[in-house]
């Protein structure tokens, strides 16, 4: 069984490349951020047609959701194929590259939405198209990054030895890349979908119901039927649209996800028999059909076609000359400086300008209260589900039905507790400082879980044997056993899931309902609040200093924890 | 019949570069020719560079210095008319074994007919007859070393390279398929004209070789050639094979000319900064006995006890020149024969072979005395792993050393001679309570 694990973390890589990577990325966004702020006035208020809380629109909004995520999917695709390929393959450009997806990575997702809706918006004046690009664009920024990391690692582990047969058949690179890497990379990217997709739903309602400043947008969809539904306080249709997502999740699951797992099985490389393949009937239902049967033939045969016709260049008898190498290293330390400059640029024009100290620190201060929350819940959350973890992944039976239903938990959006945790704390006088920060891990404890079953069920059943020949119980068999077993997966889903709450700041430290709203003070409040006044200095400060305490935190806590774990507790 | 070489090697040297700007040399003054009709072996232990050699050829890696020529012309990159087998096969396992033998044939560009045409003669030709459609994973390791097979002969080439091709796979197994192998290229039916094998099997270089390309290590280069002129097919029971074979095993326990003792040569430099062979404690000491005890009471025939502990020479060699390094045999003539204190050590009981290893090992190793007598010195008995692997890498590269400082641990524990905490990577002279 495969870890679900969207951080993946390089050994070795210098530390200064890691904060030019960080100039680069905030400055992009410091950039964006005044840019948006020029373009924002003009646009009025979008006339969309209005929503309709009747669950007989619900097929409809579904449909437009389900076909925004796989646009999203698709983008995250070509990124992944693109950016990764890049990295992977250019010694240079990867110095770079890497951590910028690092950096991209603890990026909060709604901070990219607050940042480029506006220019999304402004491209296509007045109409609809400008704002679906936005929502596509926000679901975007929730897929794409760990998929493109899966890919890189996996294009850093191909055998050395296929490698080398590749070479020596003197396959094109074309060939190369979809004979080979593509292929090697696919069960590993395909995990990293479904992960993915998990998250695109649990931003369903930021992405597709807009509101940066005065620029509110509601695009038709499961997402903002679900904020229409907050808003209007109508129970009943939050329980339509549970019901609505459970069975489109469900759909995707069984029409895409399986099919494709199933699929990729023949793709791992490790040939050892006697592994549960697993199935589909999907897949089977496929397999058998005339015509998707033609549709594969038709794409095996465009994949040998392209390679016939992309140009093969031999390798050049003559030994490259150092001179252009050494200025291609010229131009693109010269790039790089240009990049740094221009960030540090936009960094000083938009951040330190316009911000007082005072309020400079004030965010930090914040940003340490969500980093308590978030450490705290991750602590409460392991003490619940790592003996549940266990327990189940001992059982494969149990597994199995505990799997999917973790993962639609999983993509279950924060947004749909809300009337339970107002009401809550609204009629029992509670403190929203401790009682809004469970939503706040409500989407991701379950990596934990996920990663916690995987490990459990990884542990060799000799091991487990030995323990029950010496009557190893108890306390002792956790000690002793269990927990040193399953640490480098639970490690892995710790992390994952500290990203993500990180993220999921934004939409639980702010709950609404109705007009009633309930606010825990932290700094996913404070950005989602600057989102809805938009303030873009307070925007870029905000998610600036949430991606500073993400990776700070990733490089001194989390990667000394994942390499310690991985040297002294993995199994092989 | 064409008389030039299909291959030739001349003067070829390959270093790689080490960190701190030095360099670790791999191979050296390697000249070798390939003639039509041809099948050469290059045999050696890991690490003498045989398999460096043949990725030159392979085109996959350029060398430092020197000529390497296909048919007269330079090699840049993988040549058209050379293809390999693999050692773990590389087969792509998304693909069908059609598909895989095909794919060198894609890369060419060739018509979809021809493809077609040449996959099905080659997977007929070797035997994969009923399987095309299936996935590497559905066949049994035999059955994919001939799809390792397939996919190289399909391309046609002159010259075909196998790097250890039967290594993987089970004794039986890889001699059916040996034979199978000799019979086709006898009858001369696959579109090939000469083969390089790579292999640290001796019998399986006598029985598939007419000449024989004898390996050293530290750094790899050509020790000597034999020619075997046997006729095919060749019977391992004979004694001309048998004598050859001994042969082989005395070539490569040979002392070197120029009067430099065996044991330099196996450990160059001897100092604190040669390489130490991962050889567990347990190893050593069953070779011990095993020659100390009947039949061989003392001397052992190399072939003979290679053959009766069903070990190959790369698993043979590092220990027994352990054992020599250790003072505790005299490796020579294609014989081990035991020392005194290796018979003493082969008698004892566990605490005093503990008392002679660590004796001889704080004697004969440099590093591991070294190691001791800082340890000595200081008053906390205790020091840092980075100390000693910074002190390892002025003398080779950082995995060598890493390597170097695990082997010297091992024997360092089995002789109780001073211990090592993982946790902190710290070496003391107590065990940990």
């Amino acid at each position: 069984m495969d870890r679900f694990a969207p951080y993946v973390f390089l050994r070795g890589l210098a530390s200064r490349w890691d904060v030019l990577a960080f100039i680069v990325v905030i400055g992009l966004i410091a950039f964006l951020g005044e840019t948006s702020r020029g373009l924002f006035a003009p646009l009025a208020q979008l006339e969309v047609t209005p929503l309709s809380l009747d669950p007989i629109h619900l097929p409809e909004y579904a449909a437009r959701t389900t076909f925004r995520m796989l646009a999203g999917l698709v983008l995250s695709l070509l990124f992944t194929l693109t950016y990764a390929t890049w990295a992977a393959k250019s010694e240079r450009a990867g110095k770079l590259l890497v951590p910028i997806l690092d950096i991209l990575q603890s990026v909060p997702i709604l901070g990219f939405i607050s940042i480029t809706v506006v220019f999304f918006m402004s491209l296509a004046p007045g109409r609809v198209l400008g704002a679906e690009f936005a929502a596509i664009f926000a679901i975007f920024t929730s897929q794409a990054w760990n998929m493109a990391f899966s890919f890189y690692q996996s294009l850093r582990t191909i055998p050395i030895e296929l490698n080398e047969a590749a070479e020596s058949f003197r396959l094109s690179p074309w060939m190369r890349f979809w004979q080979l890497e593509v292929p090697f990379a696919m069960p590993a990217l395909i995990w990293n979908m479904m992960m993915s997709m998990s998250g695109g739903w649990f931003f369903v309602v930021a992405s597709e119901s807009i509101s940066v400043g005065h620029t509110t947008v509601a695009l038709p969809g499961v997402g903002s039927y679900i904020a229409l539904a907050i808003a209007q306080k109508n129970l009943v249709a939050i329980g339509w649209a549970i019901g609505t997502m459970l069975i489109v999740i469900l759909l995707y699951d069984q029409l895409l996800f399986r099919p494709l797992v199933a699929w990729v099985d023949r793709f791992r490389v490790e040939q050892e028999p006697g592994v549960r393949v697993p199935d589909s009937w999907a897949l089977a239902m496929m397999r058998r059909s005339r015509l998707i049967q033609a549709a594969t033939v038709a794409f095996h045969a465009a994949v040998l076609w392209t390679s016939r016709a992309v140009k093969r260049t031999d390798k050049p008898t003559v030994d490259t000359a150092t001179a252009p190498k050494r200025s291609l290293d010229l131009l693109w330390v010269s790039l790089v400086v240009a990049a740094v400059v221009l960030g540090l640029w936009h960094i000083v024009l938009v951040l330190i300008k316009n911000t007082p100290l005072r309020e400079a620190l004030q965010v930090c201060g914040l940003a340490t209260l969500t980093m308590l929350r978030v450490f705290i819940l991750i602590a409460l959350a392991s003490v619940v589900w790592v003996p549940i973890g266990v327990w189940v992944g001992m059982r494969p039976r149990a597994a199995q039905i505990v799997q999917p239903i973790a993962q639609f938990m999983a993509a279950f959006p924060a947004n749909l507790l809300f009337p339970i945790a107002v009401y809550g704390i609204v009629a029992w006088k509670l403190n929203p400082d401790i009682y809004l920060s469970p939503l706040m891990i409500l989407g991701t404890q379950w990596y934990i879980l996920f990663n916690v079953i995987a490990g459990a069920s990884a542990i060799p059943a000799e091991m487990r044997y030995v323990a029950a020949n010496f009557r190893v119980t108890g306390w002792l068999w956790w000690r002793r056993v269990a927990l040193p077993a399953i640490l480098p997966f639970y490690v892995t889903g710790a992390i994952t899931a500290s990203g993500g709450s990180w993220n999921a700041a934004i939409v639980a430290e702010l709950a609404t309902w109705g007009n009633t709203q309930v606010q825990a003070r932290g700094l996913g409040s404070y950005i989602a609040e600057a989102t809805t006044a938009g303030d873009f200095h307070r925007i870029v400060l905000g998610i600036g200093t949430m991606s500073l305490f993400v990776v700070v935190i990733n490089r001194l806590f989390w990667r000394p924890l994942y390499y310690y774990a991985e040297r002294k507790y993995r199994l092989t | 019949m064409n008389t030039s070489p299909l291959l030739q090697c001349n003067d070829v040297r390959k270093a790689f570069p080490k960190p701190d700007g030095a360099e670790l040399l791999v191979l050296e003054g390697m000249n070798l020719e390939l003639r039509e009709g041809q099948i050469v072996g290059l045999l050696g232990r890991s690490g003498s560079g045989k398999s460096t050699l043949l990725r030159l050829i392979a085109g996959l890696a350029e060398p430092t210095a020197g000529h390497l020529r296909y048919l007269g012309q330079p090699i840049c990159g993988p040549a058209p008319g050379i293809a390999m087998v693999f050692q773990s096969f590389a087969l792509f396992p998304w693909l069908t074994v059609f598909e895989n033998v095909a794919l060198g044939l894609e890369a060419q560009r060739m018509p979809r007919a021809d493809i077609r045409k040449r996959s099905l003669a080659a997977i007929d030709l070797i035997g994969l007859d009923g399987f095309e459609s299936a996935y590497p994973r559905e066949l049994s390791g035999g059955m994919r070393q001939r799809v390792g097979f397939a996919r190289a002969l399909v391309v046609h080439p002159n010259i075909l390279l196998m790097d250890e091709p039967f290594s993987a796979l089970d004794v039986l197994t890889a001699e059916t398929l040996r034979t199978d192998f000799l019979d086709l290229w006898g009858e001369g039916r696959m579109p090939i004209k000469g083969v390089i094998l790579v292999t640290h099997n001796i019998e399986e270089a006598v029985l598939m070789c007419d000449r024989i390309l004898v390996f050293g290590s530290n750094p790899g280069r050509i020790l000597s050639e034999i020619k075997v002129s046997l006729p095919q097919p060749r019977n391992r029971l004979e004694p001309n094979f048998r004598e050859l074979v001994e042969r082989i095993y005395v070539e490569m326990t040979a002392r070197p000319q120029g009067g430099a003792s065996a044991r330099q040569e196996r450990f160059p430099g001897l100092g604190i900064g040669s390489q130490l062979p991962q050889v567990s404690s347990n190893l050593l000491a069953g070779l011990m006995e095993t020659v100390a005890a009947a039949p061989f009471n003392g001397t052992a025939d190399l072939p003979k006890i290679a053959s009766d502990l069903q070990m190959e020479i790369d698993e043979l060699f590092p220990v027994a020149e352990t054992l020599q390094m250790l003072r505790f045999a005299e490796l020579e003539g294609g014989d081990l024969k035991l020392t005194e204190e290796g018979l003493a050590f082969a008698h004892a009981a566990l605490d005093e072979r503990k008392r002679i290893f660590s004796r001889h090992l704080l004697t004969y190793v440099p590093l591991a005395a070294h190691i001791r007598r800082v340890l000595d010195e200081r008053a906390s008995h205790s020091a840092r792993k980075s100390r000693f692997i910074d002190e390892l890498e002025d003398f080779m590269s950082e995995e060598a050393a890493d390597q170097t400082l695990r082997a010297v641990l091992r024997w360092a524990r089995y002789a109780e001679a001073f211990a090592y905490d993982d946790e902190n990577a710290m070496f003391s002279l107590e065990n940990p309570t």
